[in-house]
């Protein structure tokens, strides 16, 4: 499901209309399968609104070809993150408030453990840098 | 020692009494943080670069002592490769390209990509208000304008909310937001409001404000499209104590994006100020900041321009110019803007509408991050700057500058259509999935409402339980699909499901992107390319049509209508021709000449008198002051002067009155230059028939030689052009239309009202 190579990405947008044999939902449906029918004969599932990695480095692609790479690079952060579950995710965030972590090494273990438990390097290389801001800032301090 | 007070100035006391007055306005402190695009602790822009592209120093502080924002802004928003070559650059020089059609608003994202926040704060800050509001014209990000639109209500009600929401859709809004007074209602405002975007065309970005773990969640479920609540701070302790950091916002931020969720951030001047860590900043340098964290962030877009701290900025000398500067800077780093303009800045109602003028006459990706389309009372954000109240007000300021605000009028008859649509499914939803039954009054009452001070609907703990049930039973938006299709709303089923389907591929992820007629338009695909007159956005022939179709709009055929049959009222005074027009002579005599159309085809004056009891008063009165009354109709014209002269030439004592079927009469005489007469009721909509009485009196004494004392028609200030004009012109244009030069003047046989009876 990668484009062509030679594929300019801004001729792909919107994928929705313009390639959409490159969308599939995360238990591969295409978007011809999102009908009202479908619902009701219960062939589409909660799991089937999720956006997949591949359609995150698409639109990478596109942000990146109209000159916004950084919108780019929180796409490629984003599709590393659709594999972490909820609780995960929410617990992430949570450490990477002012205070929640007590020390740099317990937001360093959590980045071993986005690049370890699901591949997400770039979400680590995030994290490892907010432990060496917020440790030259002294921002483990308790808050509540 | 007297109490008394010295006397006052009357105007000042009035001036006392103006809405104006309750607004506040304060001095700029920069040592207390009241400073605007300056202050004297703001930082000289400045970079420095290593040998290896390190930055070594920014903004007058060391790498070693960058704080939060500093070190991030440092990392991720300066590109090295054009670093050098715009800090290089002469302030005013970029300034002047900002405003220059000659230069590509992506050349000068280019630059802005290699800038300090300082140095954005300097560039924008060389631009007057009007230099600014161009350039932000020039460089926003998408060529359709569009709008955002709070729905709440202050009983969290989930049958107004669909209604509402369903409104909001219709008027145009792009963007729906929605928040609660009581959190634990959250799902249940997301569910309703999900149902009400889909009502009528549907399709519509929805968002559900709340706390962020519960925010993915609704997302999550497919309950909600877009979030704005990624909120940062231009100083490190106020983002501290917003109890985040840049790297939480940015996890945040890629953590929407995972969910298919689209995200902007929210900033804005006055907020670090309301957080009591200004640093004695400027408004803007800390908003330049924030602006170049949230590029550096990847986030798409920003709601700016004060957002919660506008009125705070509006109150200092030149905050409405920063609201727009900091808007501009936004655009300029590529960033999706949604312009504020959704904070009530003032009580003047003169000062909200000069607010939002620049704005419309920009445009904007979404002119207000909040427009309130509920009344202010059911406003759970707080009023915004616009609320329904003056809904209509805005929709008229579109029509005026013919510019698109993103919205078009509604009918009435359209409107209860969407809502009655909205609200039975609704009910139809909350039943077939077990969670509520609402009965007929409720629905009536919430379908005519115009606010929750009119409905009679759920209680608040039915409310409280049916979110509770929501939330836990797991339910999603494919349970609403479901729910629809199965009670027949298939069409909404389909709406919703094609927002579900735009889930899938992240179309509405990228900048500036919106959902339109169930496609997605966004700065990638329909970006702004303004250089110069011709290239910017225009609406089509259609879209005006809509736009410019105000309620009340009046033409020909409506005026001709509303005078009905040619006949005149049944049991009035009675007027018909009887001959050719000769001079008189009885010395008394005053000659009333009557219009073309007087009571012919017009038969109500402007202040809607019929012209036959107008005529009836001014004979009474002539009688009374001593003259013989004569009615004539002047058929060659229908000047009121020239009415008024031709009258004094046939009356026996030089004296005549002229008078137009819309009301306006004048009393002249005959050796009198035709624009110098002697009375003159040039307000006819504000004239009493005992006004026109006491008209026709004065000109019985002047036949005697007196000089009565003019009637005066008092005007409160009433703006008499809005209300009457386009009337009038219809109105004398069917009465020129009847002149014919040369015609002689008619004798008229009249009988008032009495003598008929």
């Amino acid at each position: 499901m990668s484009p062509e190579p030679d594929i300019d990405p801004r001729d792909l947008y919107p994928l929705s209309e313009k390639a959409p044999h490159l969308v599939r939902s995360q238990t591969g449906l295409t978007l011809a399968d999102f009908t009202v029918d479908a619902v009701l004969e219960g062939r589409i599932g909660a799991a089937d609104l999720a956006i997949t990695p591949e359609a995150l480095r698409l639109q990478a692609d596109v942000a990146r070809a109209v000159g916004r790479d950084r919108l780019a690079e929180n796409f490629e952060r984003a599709a590393e993150l659709v594999a972490v579950p909820q609780e995960m995710l929410l617990d992430t965030y949570e450490l990477l408030r002012p205070g929640r972590a007590k020390s740099a090494n317990e937001l360093r273990e959590r980045a071993g453990l986005m690049r370890r438990g699901y591949g997400a390097t770039r979400i680590a290389a995030l994290i490892e840098e907010a432990a060496d801001v917020c440790e030259r800032r002294g921002l483990f301090t308790k808050r509540f | 020692m007297s109490d008394e007070q010295a006397p006052r100035w009357k105007r000042m006391q009035e001036w006392d009494r103006r809405p104006l007055r309750l607004d506040s306005f304060s001095e700029e402190s920069p040592e207390n943080g009241f400073s605007v695009f300056h202050s004297p602790y703001d930082p000289k822009p400045g970079l420095t670069l290593g040998p290896d592209g390190d930055i070594l120093a920014m903004d007058g502080r060391k790498a070693a002592d960058f704080d939060i924002l500093d070190a991030f802004i440092a990392a991720h928003h300066i590109d090295r490769s054009v670093a050098a070559e715009a800090m290089a650059l002469d302030s005013t020089q970029i300034a002047r390209m900002l405003v220059d059609v000659n230069v590509p608003r992506e050349e000068l994202e280019r630059l802005a990509r290699g800038m300090t926040p300082a140095k954005l704060a300097e560039v924008v800050g060389r631009l007057s208000a009007l230099e600014a509001t161009f350039a932000y014209a020039k460089m926003r990000q998408r060529h359709s304008p569009g709008n955002q639109a709070h729905v709440t209500n202050a009983k969290d009600d989930p049958l107004q909310l669909a209604a509402d929401s369903a409104i909001a859709v219709a008027l145009g809004f792009d963007e729906i937001e929605t928040t609660m007074r009581v959190a634990g209602n959250a799902w249940a405002n997301a569910l309703a409001c999900t149902v009400g975007t889909a009502a009528g065309r549907g399709n519509t970005l929805f968002q559900c404000s709340i706390e962020e773990a519960e925010e993915l969640k609704i997302g999550l479920a497919g309950l909600a499209t877009y979030a704005e609540t990624v909120s940062v701070y231009g100083s490190e302790r106020s983002f501290v104590d917003g109890d985040d950091t840049p790297w939480s916002k940015t996890f945040l931020t890629a953590a929407y994006a995972s969910r298919g969720i689209k995200a902007r951030c929210t900033s804005g001047a006055g907020s670090e100020l309301l957080m009591g860590f200004h640093e004695k900043c400027s408004v803007l340098y800390l908003e330049a900041r924030c602006l170049c964290l949230q590029r550096a962030m990847g986030v798409q877009g920003t709601q700016n321009g004060g957002v919660d701290g506008a009125p705070l900025t509006a109150s200092m000398p030149g905050g409405i110019r920063e609201l727009m500067a900091e808007n501009l800077l936004a655009v300029w780093l590529g960033l999706e803007c949604a312009s504020g303009n959704d904070t009530k800045t003032s009580e003047s109602e003169i000062r909200i509408g000069a607010k939002i003028t620049p704005y419309l006459l920009a445009g904007s990706d979404l002119i207000t991050s909040g427009f309130g389309s509920i009344r202010a009372y059911d406003n759970s954000f707080n009023p915004s700057l616009f609320n329904a109240e003056e809904m209509e007000d805005y929709l008229v300021l579109q029509r005026d500058f013919e510019v698109d605000g993103g919205l078009a009028p509604l009918a009435e008859d359209a409107a209860l259509a969407v809502r009655r649509q909205a609200v039975e499914a609704l009910d139809d939803v909350l039943d077939e999935l077990g969670l509520a039954k609402a009965d007929n009054a409720m629905k009536e009452s919430v379908i005519h409402a115009s606010g929750s001070d009119d409905t009679e609907t759920f209680p608040p703990v039915r409310t409280l339980q049916i979110s509770r049930d929501i939330a836990a039973r797991g339910l999603t938006a494919l349970d609403v699909v479901r729910a629809l299709a199965l009670r027949g709303h298939r069409a909404m089923a389909e709406n919703l499901m094609g927002m579900l389907r735009q889930r899938i591929s992240g179309d509405y992820l990228q900048t500036s992107a919106i959902v339109r007629d169930g496609k997605v338009i966004s700065a990638v695909n329909d970006p702004n390319h303004y250089s110069g007159p011709g290239t910017g956005y225009s609406m089509d022939a259609a879209r005006w049509e809509r736009v410019k179709a105000v309620r009340g709009t009046i033409n020909r055929g409506h005026i001709l209508d509303a005078e009905g049959s040619h006949e005149a009222p049944a049991g009035s005074a009675q007027f018909y021709p009887i001959g050719k027009a000769d001079k008189g002579h009885d010395p008394h005599e005053v000659v009333v000449g009557i219009s073309p159309a007087f009571g012919e085809r017009l038969h109500r004056t402007t202040a809607g008198h019929a012209v036959s009891d107008v005529l009836d008063a001014l004979t009474k009165g002539i009688l009374e002051g001593g003259g013989m009354p004569r009615v004539v109709r002047i058929r060659h014209t229908a000047d009121t002067s020239f009415l008024g002269l031709s009258a004094a030439h046939l009356a026996g004592s030089g004296y005549g009155i002229g008078i137009q079927a819309k009301g306006t009469a004048i009393i002249h005489h005959k050796d009198r230059l035709p624009h110098m007469n002697l009375e003159l009721f040039s307000n006819a909509p504000l004239v009493s028939l005992e006004q026109y009485r006491a008209m026709g009196r004065n000109a019985g004494r002047m036949t005697w030689g007196e000089t009565p004392e003019p009637i005066i028609v008092t005007n409160d200030g009433q703006a008499l052009g809005a209300r009457f004009h386009p009337r009038v012109a219809l109105l004398y244009a069917i009465e020129t239309e009847m002149t014919e030069p040369g015609a002689e003047p008619e004798e008229m046989f009249f009988a008032s009202a009495e003598r008929n009876a």
